[in-house]
């Protein structure tokens, strides 16, 4: 009988994401039935799609023990280079894309070039960046709003069988990225590097190439997301994508990722980023005092990386190394 | 029978930070043979080792292996030259399965240029040959995590066996091992000597080294003593060619004898699968040997009595009174102080000045004013006098950091930092390990010197040798239970190491024949 409780507790501490999500889902739409329509339904997701990006990068940064706060200003300073270029060069949508996403990968380099040759640590580094990023960017708008073409609005109306296009895209990084970490040797690579650093060099791996990959991908997927949601919004200002590192690092986390390295994956990411998304949803459908949100908000994710820690500890209990076997009973 | 030499190494030194750890070897390992490696610790055969794996690199000398120069850079240069290297912490990723630890650093793959992709049924299917050679009948797909110590040995050969390596390198690979693992873990070695692979078996176990080893090459303070074939030896001969003189020089006399008030008293310990209805007493001026084999428990009772694991039944009195609370905060308040095995991540703060480590743990005592701030001069003062009492060598204290020290007075300055806050109860959890004769000798002599103080001290260690060279008493820990204890008189080590070894005697006296009987 004991046995059977521990389990559940076990499950329930296992899948303490995916259960405060169902728990949250159903109470929002008890309280207003709107909330589980398929059109907010495919609202959830495709906002979850822009924090889901990044924090699917932020998974190959976590995972190596590190961490990437400037994606947020990477995705602002991106855009606005492909924002600029745009309107004063001409060039198009897809040229612009291709611009931001350049961007954004040369900016996880130079981050990458940071940490890996300069070896400086990751929160510092990308913590500088943050504030570089940034402020380059506000200097080349003088701190102005950048107005995209018409164009860009209509690139980001695009559907494809009735799903919007950021959801779609949001679904090609899940899939790469699922194929990346699990099937190539990279992938495997960064967990390795994320487990035992130090092994890993004794088995080969050239762990500063994969530790500067990551910090790149991690680029990648901040010009790409910043580009995204710039295409649903036709314009930007300073304070574009400010504080979205914050929603990113949170989504791996509930996710399951460890800050520490080596355990993690991309669907836990998407689920985080799903969770954080229909909280932010479920409180405006059920007309929460707006200036009362973002503090509920950061309370929920709170409780999910509470949980998480909890389950943490459950697994360490687990697996506690006996010396002498226990005695489920006191002989008589 | 004359073999062909596989590998040669000749004249090869490395310091570290200019000390001398390995000083002008020469050694051969004949092909098909196993070679068993022993000195003390320190004497240099790890880095000896790890030259030949290529983790460390030589100041000066050559090796030749299977007839080529061979000059490591880099522990993958070992691998791919076919020499395999089973590290004493093992070097498997926790977080991974079998399969994905033996080809990490190359992976089959299919597919084209960019789109490589790791070919899973290959993987398994070559991992499942690797780990029949091994004896190991677990899934290739199975986690590290979940995996005993022994079986993560196993996986570690078997990651030697693909690289197709000729010679493997064993760095003490039983240290954590149960009796049943140790013996399949030698079975595999003779096998894979009967195919003619090479090894280098490193050992403190001599009876081990006896049994396995071809050649048997011995080591003191980082010089070769002897390469001579394995019946040249026997453990006597083995013990004074490492130690270099005679063992009773080894230790300090003990000048006090033990009173009989008891200091630190457990009365019935227990915590499920950890320890089992310990009773231990410490009398003041007594210093006590708790002796046990790697994972009889010793560690975990320590941390318990220190208050840094919980216990689930049981007292520990310290002078006669209970303690209090269960904190390392209020066990140093009840004067215990807790010298531990392992002072690089423990016991010391490496890059913090000697002076800083030595009164950590006396701080509350400088911060006497409203403010609590901290008087500066005293600190340095009482810093400077601990560390002249146990003749610390270093440069200057107050500047130069932990890391700088050598390991022997890097245990000083551990010791230092309890010796400011008066404690009447030491636990020293593997306090030589890893230093130098020299180093070990003053240690001893500082026990001593503590005991005579009328302090109680309990010295756990897994090297019976030094226990029984210091002790008043030793008590023997197996499988979380103290199961025998030895008056000074009644010292010998066959005896003490069988009822280390209960697990070859029958457990239960009542189990087993003698049930028919009742």
């Amino acid at each position: 009988m004991k046995r059977r409780t521990i389990n559940l507790r076990t499950l329930l501490l296992n899948n303490s994401t995916i259960v405060l999500f169902i728990v949250l889902f159903v109470y929002f739409g008890i309280q207003s039935p709107r909330f589980l329509s398929l059109e907010s339904i495919t609202n959830i997701v495709k906002q979850a799609s822009f924090t889901g990006i990044i924090a699917v990068g932020m998974t190959f940064v976590l995972l190596t023990a590190g961490i990437d706060l400037s994606v947020g200003s990477n995705m602002y300073l991106s855009s606005v280079v492909a924002g600029l270029l745009m309107r004063q060069l001409g060039i198009g949508v897809v040229e612009g894309l291709l611009v931001a996403v350049a961007v954004g990968t040369l900016y996880g380099a130079f981050n990458a070039f940071v940490i890996v040759r300069l070896k400086i640590i990751p929160f510092m580094v990308t913590l500088s960046t943050l504030v570089i990023g940034r402020g380059l960017g506000t200097a080349f708008t003088q701190s102005q709003q950048v107005d995209f073409p018409q164009s860009m609005l209509s690139f980001g109306q695009i559907q494809l069988v009735g799903i919007p296009m950021p959801i779609i895209v949001f679904a090609l990084v899940i899939a790469a990225a699922w194929v990346i970490l699990t099937r190539t040797q990279f992938g495997r690579q960064i967990y390795a590097v994320g487990n035992d650093p130090e092994a890993a060099k004794k088995a080969g791996i050239r762990t500063n190439w994969v530790i500067a990959r990551v910090y790149i991908i991690s680029g990648f997927c901040a010009g790409l997301a910043g580009f995204i949601l710039i295409s649903q919004l036709g314009r930007l200002d300073r304070s574009f994508a400010e504080g979205r590192e914050f929603d990113a690092i949170a989504a791996a986390v509930l996710g399951g990722t460890s800050l520490f390295g080596g355990v993690g994956n991309v669907f836990g990411a998407v689920l985080g980023a799903l969770l954080i998304q229909m909280v932010q949803l479920g409180l405006v459908f059920n007309n929460v005092n707006l200036y009362l949100q973002p503090m509920i908000k950061g309370v929920i994710i709170f409780l999910a990386i509470f949980f998480d820690s909890l389950r943490d500890a459950n697994m360490k209990k687990l697996k506690r190394r006996f010396i002498r076997p226990v005695e489920t009973q006191t002989p008589s | 029978m004359t073999r062909s030499t596989i590998l040669t190494i000749e004249h090869i030194s490395k310091a570290f930070f200019g000390v001398p750890a390995v000083r002008d070897v020469s050694i051969d390992v004949k092909e098909g043979e196993i070679l068993g490696l022993i000195g003390q610790n320190g004497a240099g055969k790890s880095t000896l080792m790890n030259l030949v794996g290529g983790v460390v690199h030589p100041d000066a000398g050559s090796m030749t292996f299977r007839g080529k120069p061979y000059a490591p850079r880099r522990p993958a240069d070992a691998n791919d030259a076919g020499i395999g290297f089973i590290h004493q912490e093992l070097n498997l990723f926790t977080n991974m399965t079998i399969a994905e630890n033996v080809f990490i650093s190359g992976f089959p793959r299919t597919g084209f240029g960019p789109f490589k992709f790791i070919d899973r049924a290959a993987m398994k299917a070559r991992t499942r040959e690797l780990l029949d050679q091994v004896g190991l009948d677990t899934p290739p797909d199975f986690q590290i995590e979940r995996m005993s110590p022994g079986e993560r040995q196993l996986v570690e050969i078997a990651k030697a066996l693909y690289m197709d390596a000729s010679l493997i390198i064993f760095d003490e690979p039983t240290t954590s091992l149960t009796a049943r693992e140790t013996e399949q873990l030698f079975n595999i070695m003779l096998r894979l000597r009967e195919q003619g692979k090479s090894m280098i078996y490193i050992s403190h176990i001599l009876n081990d080294v006896l049994r396995l080893a071809d050649s048997i090459a011995v080591m003191r303070d980082g010089q070769l003593v002897t390469q001579e074939a394995r019946d040249a030896f026997d453990t006597r001969r083995m013990i004074s060619l490492m130690v270099g003189r005679s063992i009773e020089q080894l230790y300090p006399t003990r000048t006090s004898a033990p009173t009989t008030t008891p200091l630190l008293e457990l009365k019935g310990i227990s915590a499920a699968g950890i320890v089992e209805k310990v009773n231990l007493t410490v009398h003041r001026g007594e210093l006590v040997g708790l002796f046990g084999l790697m994972g009889s428990g010793r560690t975990e009772l320590a941390r318990m009595i220190f208050g840094l694991d919980r216990t689930e039944q049981g007292e520990i009195r310290v002078a006669g009174e209970a303690l209090k609370g269960s904190s390392a905060r209020d066990s140093i308040r009840s004067k215990i102080a807790f010298v531990t095995e392992n002072r690089r991540e423990e016991g010391l703060l490496m890059n913090i000045a000697i002076a800083d480590n030595v009164t950590l743990v006396a701080l509350p005592e400088f911060a006497r004013t409203a403010l609590q701030i901290l008087d500066a001069g005293a600190m340095r003062e009482a810093a400077r006098e601990a560390s002249q009492a146990l003749q610390l060598k270093a440069a200057d204290i107050s500047v130069q950091p932990a890391k700088s020290l050598s390991g022997g007075n890097q245990q000083k300055v551990v010791i230092a930092k309890w010796l400011l806050s008066q404690p009447e109860v030491f636990i020293m959890d593997e306090p030589t390990r890893g230093i130098d004769v020299g180093a070990k000798y003053e240690i001893y002599a500082i026990m001593d010197r503590l005991a005579a103080a009328g302090s109680g001290v309990l010295f756990i260690s897994s090297e019976l040798e030094e226990l029984m060279g210091t002790c008043d008493r030793i008590l023997v820990m197996s499988q979380g239970e103290i199961v025998a204890q030895f008056a000074r008189e009644a010292f010998s080590d066959e005896a003490i190491l069988r009822a280390a070894f209960r697990e070859h005697a029958p457990l239960h006296p009542h189990s087993g024949e003698t049930e028919q009987s009742s």
